[in-house]
């Protein structure tokens, strides 16, 4: 008997490190549900994807300003945290990724394929379009210096679709 | 994570790119492309993603990113050894249209 709902969250330092940490927790926390190969790399793209938004742009100027403290000798800020929720509702995954950063002042334009604040880091502006094209659905809330929640869906594993079908 | 691991054979950089390929890793195998880009005799980069077992779009910007700075003396981008979920991602994100993925 499958349980009808299954949460869990994190919460971690936003740095690149734990991008791996991230999208490798929340592809375990479905694979119970026998998810095929495909939905996990798309679900561990799309986590890793809005992860790394929200490092590089939700907590861009606190990497600017930490690094002069630190090298100055000293104690640099405290590292800013990214929260993930995740529940499952039967094959149904909501993902919640969370940040207290920056925030986007216009969502439509960060959306648009191509469209970076970053090509000197070679980013390529493909984040939000992967996020939409492995996931089912994506929502985004965000408030200008208080942060960003990126709300994402997907449907999984192949038995709860032939289940379905019955 | 293992790293990338780069080669010169006749006039091209051939890049072995890493097990995981994400914004944590990217730069420094942008950075590392680029030095070998400055020799006069690399005009094409072919990007091995045999060991490749997971790639988002810093993978991309790395690509598009080498594609910009030798596309303009004529040097091309290819792509070998990318498996079906890497293939997706280079169609989602229409590199298709200036790299070629060899069968190999």
């Amino acid at each position: 008997m499958r349980a009808e709902k299954n949460e869990m969250e994190l919460k971690f330092d936003a740095i690149s490190e734990n991008e791996a940490f991230a999208r490798i927790a929340v592809a375990a926390f479905v694979t119970h549900l026998n998810p095929t190969m495909e939905e996990l790399a798309d679900i561990k793209t799309a986590v890793s994807e809005a992860v790394t938004n929200s490092i590089i742009h939700g907590y861009e100027n606190w990497q600017k300003d930490a690094l002069p403290r630190g090298l100055s000798g000293e104690k640099s800020s405290e590292v800013p945290l990214i929260w993930i929720k995740c529940r499952l509702e039967r094959n149904i995954l909501h993902i919640i990724v969370e940040d207290k950063g920056m925030g986007i002042a216009d969502i439509e334009k960060a959306m648009e394929p191509l469209y970076t604040t970053k090509p000197e880091m070679g980013r390529s502006g493909m984040g939000f379009s992967f996020m939409e094209a492995f996931m089912d659905d994506v929502e985004v809330e965000s408030v200008v210096g208080e942060g960003t929640i990126v709300r994402m869906t997907k449907k999984i594993g192949l038995d709860s679709w032939i289940a379905d079908g019955e | 994570m293992t790293g990338s691991d780069f080669c010169v054979i006749d006039n091209c950089l051939m890049i072995r790119m890493p097990e995981e390929i994400d914004h944590h890793g990217a730069s420094i195998i942008s950075e590392n492309a680029d030095r070998y880009l400055m020799r006069e005799d690399v005009n094409h980069v072919v990007f091995d993603f045999e060991r490749t077992r997971f790639m988002d779009s810093s993978g991309i910007g790395i690509i598009m990113g080498r594609y910009r700075k030798i596309s303009c003396f004529g040097g091309r981008v290819y792509a070998i050894h990318a498996d079906k979920q890497i293939r997706r991602i280079f169609s989602v994100s229409g590199l298709n249209q200036v790299m070629e993925v060899l069968e190999v």
